[in-house]
């Protein structure tokens, strides 16, 4: 009850702002039929709709990032977060009541790009397991956003955030194979969870069996649950240094 | 839990940032259902002091308990019973007024229904039952009305005001009085302010701080007269000629001149000297009149006082 009353205020709080929730929707869509026309002429297979749908799906997580660290900032620098902050919410309350609204976006994201894909050409199989790896990469993006609102401004926000999108924009696979970039890009992208995520959907959707990509899933597990926790110790600090 | 009449006690209660300190050993004892004032200039101590007894801030030494229990070791049982309502006005700005106060109160987990009726009856008390509109719309003084609200939306036994009117106009002021003096002997109040006036009508208790120290206590008439010693002596006389003036305020008083009277402010006023120097000067005194120190006049006394002293 006590996450949930804080949860539907910061549902408010996300959906008031319309602007940033459509370009956060927009954007997928954009780039699936952008890249999907590219791929009618050129037949390159990187820019089919059954290969990039699940890459597009991951990076545009990334904006989440963005979207829930801004409002974990902006109610740092409000005084609400004071008020809240001496009643009986312990931070994993908080950070539970800041990642709640995020999911059913991140829900509705994830959709509208598989149905836009589906009308593009793609065809998917072990759709449930795939959404599997969606949610829990959603939970990674979502958890560094906390992170990233606990301990910056929201000016900083900004800026870190503007980077972190580009890094998993350059380091998730997405657009261009990791494997054929080779190298630190391969080393990196591989040591953070969203390339993993990125192969995973993407073999489950072509019909990988869910034991093919089990080391990618607890990849991607393992990342979500420490950065969960990470997220509550950050809000924790953030708290004590109030 | 001890059951005592005192609802909040500290003892050497000290919070440093770095080598400063902002709150300094103070030692408070509020009783239940009493308006306890902590009143001190800007920087002096009294928003950290609050922070502390919120379970926001952890003393550097010293220690406090709020019914009983403990700051550093209960500060879960301590956010159950305690209202606060902190220095800016601590609203969700898009939400309205019910919302926001239905917010507490699904924070303190209370029951939609129970929610709703605690919502409708401090909408009521605090006067903004009709305002539908958001909390960011509203006049500074509904906003610290709705701080209040949402303050009391738990039902504390302890609330904490932090300058609860600072920066409102004297009307908006006058109404956050009325609505506080309305919890009187219901809640026990610490309430913070830089207002001689609020704290002279509120508060059952005053503490005055400065330089993160507790100076003197007591109820206001104590105050005053503790420190009597700072009297003003009102003089009703015909002609009185600015060398005389300069004569009284050269044996180190200060002097106000009206139109048929002066007003000597001293710390100790030589009622006799005085009366003698206007004889001499063959000035007829119409009237005398000693004046009891305002809380202001005490509180300035005291706090100039310690400016002195600390830069002797």
């Amino acid at each position: 009850m006590k996450i949930i009353s804080l949860a539907s205020r910061n549902i408010k709080e996300v959906y008031r702002d319309p602007v940033s929730m459509l370009l956060g929707l927009a954007m997928p869509i954009a780039l699936l039929i952008l890249f999907s026309s590219i791929h009618k002429k050129v037949q390159l297979d990187m820019f089919s709709p059954q290969t990039l749908t699940p890459g597009i799906i991951i990076f545009c997580y990334a904006f989440m990032i963005m979207f829930s660290a801004m409002l974990l900032a902006k109610d740092k620098q409000s005084a609400l977060l004071t008020r809240l902050f001496t009643t009986p919410l312990k931070p994993s309350d908080f950070i539970l009541a800041y990642i709640l609204p995020f999911i059913p976006l991140a829900l509705f994201q994830t959709g509208i790009c598989l149905i836009i894909g589906a009308i593009l050409g793609a065809t998917y199989q072990n759709l449930i397991l795939a959404c599997i790896i969606f949610f829990f990469t959603a939970m990674i993006c979502i958890c560094l956003g906390m992170i990233l609102g606990s301990f910056f401004t929201v000016n900083q926000v900004a800026g870190v955030g503007s980077l972190l999108i580009t890094a998993i924009g350059l380091f998730c696979g997405a657009w261009t194979p990791l494997k054929m970039m080779g190298g630190v890009f391969k080393t990196i992208g591989y040591a953070l969870p969203f390339a993993h995520a990125v192969d995973a959907s993407k073999g489950l959707l072509t019909g990988s069996s869910f034991s093919d990509i089990l080391g990618n899933f607890y990849f991607i597990l393992i990342y979500a649950l420490v950065l969960f926790v990470l997220a509550i110790f950050s809000f924790r600090w953030r708290m004590r240094r109030r | 839990m001890e059951n005592t009449s005192i609802a909040i006690k500290t003892n050497d209660l000290t919070k440093r940032f770095g080598k400063r300190n902002a709150v300094d050993a103070i030692n408070i004892e509020i009783n239940h259902g009493e308006i306890f004032s902590l009143l001190g200039k800007n920087g002096a101590g009294k928003t950290t002091t609050i922070k502390m007894l919120c379970c926001l801030l952890r003393p550097s030494s010293g220690s406090a308990e709020i019914m009983g229990y403990d700051i550093r070791k209960s500060p879960l049982e301590i956010k159950r019973i305690i209202g606060v309502s902190p220095q800016e006005t601590a609203i969700a700005g898009h939400l309205n007024t019910k919302e926001n106060l239905l917010l507490i109160g699904g924070v303190f987990g209370l029951k939609r229904g129970l929610s709703i009726e605690r919502a409708k009856n401090l909408m009521e008390l605090m006067e903004l039952e009709d305002r539908k509109d958001q909390a960011q719309k509203l006049s500074g003084g509904m906003q610290i009305r709705l701080s209040i609200a949402i303050a009391l939306m738990s039902e504390p036994q302890i609330l904490f005001l932090d300058e609860p009117t600072l920066g409102l106009d004297p009307h908006a002021r006058k109404s956050v009085w009325n609505y506080i003096n309305k919890l009187k002997r219901e809640k026990t109040i610490l309430l913070t302010t830089h207002y001689m006036e609020e704290a002279d009508s509120l508060a059952d208790h005053i503490a005055i701080i400065d330089n993160a120290q507790i100076i003197t206590s007591g109820t206001s008439a104590e105050l005053k007269h503790k420190h009597e010693s700072i009297q003003s002596l009102k003089i009703s006389a015909d002609d009185i000629s600015s060398d005389i003036l300069d004569g009284l305020k050269n044996k180190g008083m200060e002097v106000i001149s009206t139109m048929n009277s002066i007003v000597i402010n001293s710390v100790e006023l030589d009622f006799y000297s005085i009366i003698n120097y206007l004889q001499t000067k063959n000035i007829k005194i119409k009237g005398i009149q000693m004046q009891e120190p305002t809380l202001e006049e005490v509180f300035l006394h005291l706090t100039r006082k310690e400016v002195k002293n600390e830069n002797h």
